[in-house]
């Protein structure tokens, strides 16, 4: 049984809610079940936002994600305050433009992605979460980069479908990293 | 047709359409605002009319009145605002009015939260208004039986002509799932003879209230009803089993926590314990049938609800003492996880 709960957070504006949505198309476009939940909460109003999606081959139970497996964390308030919830063996993805490692946990695989720098270099700081994505999903495998592209006109409404290059680019982008990460053993780009 | 990732709180409101419902009146309200902003932009578009009420107080009144002219009407709150409308429930159920009302639950009582809970089942299924009267009440678990249900909630409003209630939860209202619309017929409503639509015709005019001011006469009318209610009862019982056929232990848990209580059935088979589970669809009619089935062969209940135990008492009714039915709940806007309750199963069948 395959079973994937993934958390993304960071700061209203980053695209943390889009680019869960684009995870749960591309989980949906793979023949998964897929959920997506917000935060809707008093958390909210800190200036940081969040979403849980849940990726699996049998339907699935809460949509909450509370312990997630697998932690993308675009910011320091988001890497302070969710790093502890990851399960162990998990994976913490963390935007190393924005965030450093404060928690030094041993018992997950430690990614950072300089995902600010990389979006820049492709000519729009916005598609920074769709780097870590990327990224996520050339570490695991857990879907195919090109589910995901192709997801991006399901996310993007048509007025926004100018932006599906560079996104694209970014996940891409990220991905490559994420392959290298898996197969050299760097944790740290 | 592709599935699309709808938000459960936009589903209320495409399966309200679906149903040929054209007229919503609503006061915006989290975690359901999402549905009253989908019908707000939708409704005007295909022919509709969507007001935002000054209150709740006044939505369910003009609930009332399109009710009384025959057409398929809608409102929508969470728990507060569902507190603020039940004097209009009960006459609406008093004038004997088919309409559906959406309750996102929150965290209560008062004011409380906005988080998901279930608080609100008692007053969704043993009245909140005043006088002999029941509602309805239908319990989706996911986005699309979100849209599956509210088509029901019209058509069983219609049928019985009574107010039908269907109860979500915060997590319900916001998560997203794979929904596939069918290109499917929109509903219309049925003939109503009865609807204020203007003499026409008629011999008579006809008249809507909820006054029977002759206490015989409205013992008449309560009889009446009550009639209605068992009929209701008799055919309308809905619920889902899962692997309950040898189960020992029965779960019973509705709405978003029997998603959860349904992955805790089946950790709890990979250790070797026979569980399943009972999820109640309508939580009036409560399927009580389905129970006392189970209760022929389960050994033990276990009640899990985001609530301090309140459909407890209902399963607590229907097992009639035979068999042990043991209670695991969160109140207040918190949701049980699947190891809570994984940790109550075994510590039951330890």
């Amino acid at each position: 049984m395959m079973l994937v709960e993934i958390l993304i957070a960071g700061f209203g504006g980053q695209g943390i809610i889009s680019t869960g949505q684009l995870l749960a198309y591309a989980g949906m476009r793979a023949g998964l079940h897929v959920a997506w939940i917000p935060s809707y909460g008093p958390e909210m109003r800190g200036g940081t936002a969040n979403c849980g999606v849940t990726l699996s081959d049998t339907e699935i139970g809460s949509p909450l994600v509370t312990e997630p497996g697998v932690l993308i964390a675009m910011n320091q308030p988001s890497f302070d305050k969710y790093a502890g919830t990851v399960v162990p063996r998990g994976v913490i993805l963390y935007n190393s433009s924005l965030a450093k490692d404060s928690h030094g946990r041993r018992d997950v695989l430690m990614v950072g992605v300089d995902a600010n720098r990389i979006a820049e270099e492709l000519g729009n700081v916005q598609v920074a979460a769709n780097v870590v994505l990327g990224a996520y999903l050339g570490l695991s495998g857990v879907i195919s980069v090109s589910a995901a592209v192709e997801a991006l006109e399901d996310v993007l409404p048509p007025h926004r479908h100018r932006l599906i290059p560079a996104n694209r680019a970014a996940l891409e982008r990220g991905a490559a990293f994420g392959v290298s990460c898996r197969e050299g053993g760097s944790a740290v780009g | 047709m592709p599935k699309v990732l709808m938000k459960g709180n936009e589903a209320f409101g495409e399966g309200a359409i679906r149903a040929g419902c054209r007229c919503t009146f609503a006061y915006p309200i989290t975690p359901q605002s999402e549905l009253t902003h989908f019908l707000a932009r939708r409704l005007p578009e295909i022919g509709g009319v969507f007001v935002q009420a000054e209150s709740e107080v006044s939505a369910i009144n003009m609930v009332y009145g399109a009710a009384a002219a025959g057409a398929r009407v809608l409102t929508s709150t969470s728990s507060p605002g569902i507190s603020l409308m039940q004097e209009g429930l009960s006459y609406i159920a008093g004038a004997r009015l088919p309409c559906v009302v959406v309750n996102v639950m929150r965290g209560g009582p008062g004011l409380g939260n906005i988080a998901p809970a279930q608080g609100d089942y008692w007053q969704a299924v043993k009245g909140g208004g005043h006088g002999d009267y029941r509602l309805i009440v239908l319990a989706p678990a996911s986005v699309p039986e979100i849209i599956a249900l509210m088509e029901l909630a019209f058509d069983l409003a219609d049928k019985y002509r009574n107010p039908v209630m269907v109860v979500g939860d915060g997590v319900l209202g916001q998560m997203m799932e794979p929904v596939e619309l069918e290109s499917g017929e929109i509903r219309t409503a049925p003939e109503k003879p009865w609807a204020t639509t203007g003499q026409g015709d008629r011999p008579q005019r006809n008249v809507i209230n909820s006054l029977h001011i002759v206490p015989e006469d409205n013992e008449r009318f309560n009889l009446d009803q009550a009639a209605v209610f068992a009929e209701i009862r008799r055919r309308e019982q809905r619920s889902e089993e899962y692997r309950t056929e040898d189960a020992e232990l029965v779960l019973m848990a509705f709405g978003t926590v029997a998603r959860v209580a349904k992955a805790a059935v089946d950790r709890a088979r990979a250790r070797g314990i026979r569980a399943g589970l009972i999820r109640p669809i309508t939580l009036w009619p409560f399927p009580d049938e389905s129970v006392r089935r189970a209760a022929a062969q389960a050994q033990q209940f276990l009640v899990v609800e985001m609530n301090l135990g309140q459909m407890l008492e209902d399963v607590r009714l229907s097992v009639n003492g035979k068999r042990p039915v043991h209670f695991y709940g969160r109140p207040g806007g918190t949701v049980p996880t699947v190891r809570e309750i994984l940790d109550e199963v075994s510590r039951i069948m330890g």
